[in-house]
């Protein structure tokens, strides 16, 4: 396992879901990991986000890999925090390669005409300019590397719409033209900008009512079991959602020299939704 | 008279294209709700609309013996959006159509952005459009009629050019707030566009911010370099584009000629997305 070895790799929302298997996959791979999540919660946000004590464990995680790790509990909204962390974790671990802007958070399940302002803002800036955010912050440190790779974690709804989110739908078809201008502006520099475009995957942010509720707006009380169903019926593969591991599968190809001429691409993990 | 007895809401509507929106569409017969910032922006290093651009986009309108409600408005304020569609819905009837056209633009790479340009830029040409159709399509719901939203996206709502970042970011999120409305709307008959403009000839630039974005090499780029830079974008023999090119296909997205076209997005582009 050495597609990362001797690399540093920063993953925002790195205390549980896709961010921690981001960041164990990445060590696994040799990556020595900065893991950078806000572990509180974020008012309009209908569903527990992530605690101090869930970064502690992504951080065990990677520690078990033998690589080296630096957690903060940083908020990705916050340029002068990021930079901070960012700078200092960078000067401890020496350098920096790769980066997966992954922090997100979901909520609406309203009309567009009706969703509050709050709501909207909340979601624009941490899905949109928080990782415009995290790649301002990153990007210096990758240039004085001599190249790299950045990987945005966009969605299947940066490519489609889906009805009751439009401020998710908007921030994630913004990241892919942030992603373009990004791979436009830094080819030059050896860095590589690709997004992804995962489907419902299982973790806490998919896993809860309001997910359940958008995919079953007529149903009073919708479990898992009916979300499954209603889910599946969304893709061409027999399968109702992915598992983090498939889009850190997906991250780790994007972010490896395999993927060494793929620039300014949105990669679909999507069982074939967008297909559909 | 495609739009006898419609009425448009328009956005930046003191001059370039939101005027030459406001004046299409009332030669063809609908009343208009128009409003603009008219000041200064910080973030902005070219002159922005003024209370004299507006009213002048009334007098045009007056002109053509159109009914127009005009009103300084800032997208980024729900409040006082809101109450210049109330009030111009309360006095002209109803709301057919919404141009969602308010935008600025404002330059640099995407790791030396300041934070104050991105976030005024998000704030504009993104959630400006979310918060436009907000407040605009109760009304249009209420009319029962069905309607018709088009949204001013952008040639970058559809590939990506260097040192605008923000501004890329926030077109194609455009691209994606159209799509979910067109899927959110369908049900009442409203259908929801995006027109996607190449440069078009317009106060916004045609400025020394614009020039040099295309003519990076020079340090006092004329409209003459630009005009060469900016026709190499396309296909077609032209330098740039007229906001009329763009109201034409705001009309025909408004019309009935486009009565089973929603949820697309429409270049305008003379070729632009194809290079």
């Amino acid at each position: 396992m050495t597609r990362a070895r001797n690399k540093v790799a920063l993953v925002t929302g790195a205390a549980r879901g896709q961010g921690r298997s981001h960041a164990v996959r990445l060590a696994r791979e040799g990556a020595d990991i900065i893991a950078v999540d806000i572990c509180r919660q974020v008012d309009t946000v209908p569903y527990p986000m992530p605690t101090e004590d869930d970064l502690a464990e992504t951080a065990r995680l990677v520690e078990e890999t033998g690589r080296r790790l630096v957690t903060a509990v940083a908020d990705v909204r916050d340029l002068d925090e990021l930079t901070g962390v960012v700078d200092d974790a960078v000067e401890r671990l020496g350098r920096l390669d790769i980066v997966a802007a992954n922090a997100g958070i979901h909520s609406g399940g309203v009309p567009t005409w009706e969703m509050d302002d709050q709501m909207w803002q909340d979601l624009i800036d941490v899905n949109l300019t928080g990782v415009w955010i995290t790649c301002k912050v990153a990007v210096p440190h990758l240039i004085t590397a001599g190249g790299g790779s950045i990987v945005i974690t966009s969605s299947v709804a940066g490519m489609r719409p889906f009805g009751g989110i439009a401020h998710y739908v908007s921030a994630k078809h913004a990241l892919m033209g942030l992603t373009k201008t990004l791979a436009q502006e830094l080819g030059q520099h050896h860095i590589r900008v690709n997004a992804l475009n995962p489907t419902q995957v299982d973790t806490p942010m998919i896993m809860n009512p309001l997910i359940y509720q958008l995919f079953l707006p007529e149903d009073p009380e919708p479990t898992k079991e009916r979300f499954a169903v209603a889910s599946q019926e969304g893709m061409l593969l027999p399968t109702p959602w992915v598992e983090p591991g498939d889009v850190s599968d997906a991250l780790v190809f994007l972010s490896s020299d395999e993927a060494r001429f793929i620039t300014g691409i949105g990669l679909p993990v999507d069982a074939g939704v967008l297909a559909k | 008279m495609k739009l006898a007895g419609k009425v448009a809401f328009i956005t930046g509507a003191a001059r370039g294209q939101g005027r030459s929106h406001a004046v299409t569409l009332a030669a063809e017969g609908a009343d208009i709700i128009a409003v603009d910032l008219c000041a200064p922006l910080d973030t902005v290093g070219y002159p922005l609309a003024t209370p004299e651009d507006l009213a002048e986009t009334v007098r045009q309108v007056e002109a053509l013996d159109r009914r127009i409600v005009a009103r300084v408005a800032d997208v980024r304020d729900t409040a006082s959006l809101r109450a210049a569609v109330d009030e111009g819905v309360a006095e002209l009837g109803r709301l057919d159509i919404v141009s969602a056209n308010a935008g600025i633009l404002s330059s640099g790479s995407t790791q030396e952005l300041t934070e104050a340009a991105w976030r005024e830029m998000i704030d504009i040409n993104l959630s400006g459009v979310w918060r436009t159709c907000k407040v605009a399509i109760p009304h249009v719901i209420a009319g029962g009629r069905g309607g018709s939203l088009i949204l001013t996206s952008s040639v970058a709502g559809l590939k990506s050019y260097p040192n605008v970042g923000h501004y890329v970011a926030a077109k194609h999120g455009v691209v994606g707030l159209a799509r979910t409305l067109a899927t959110e709307l369908g049900p009442y008959g409203i259908r929801v566009n995006t027109v996607n403009p190449t440069q078009v000839d317009t106060d916004m630039i045609q400025n020394d911010v614009m020039y040099r974005l295309f003519v990076p090499d020079s340090l006092h780029p004329t409209r003459e370099q630009f005009a060469a830079a900016s026709r190499a974008t396309g296909l077609l023999p032209v330098d740039w584009i007229s906001s009329r090119d763009v109201s034409e296909v705001v009309l025909f997205l408004a019309s009935d000629a486009a009565r089973y076209v929603t949820g697309i997005s429409l270049p305008v582009d003379a070729g632009a997305t194809l290079r």
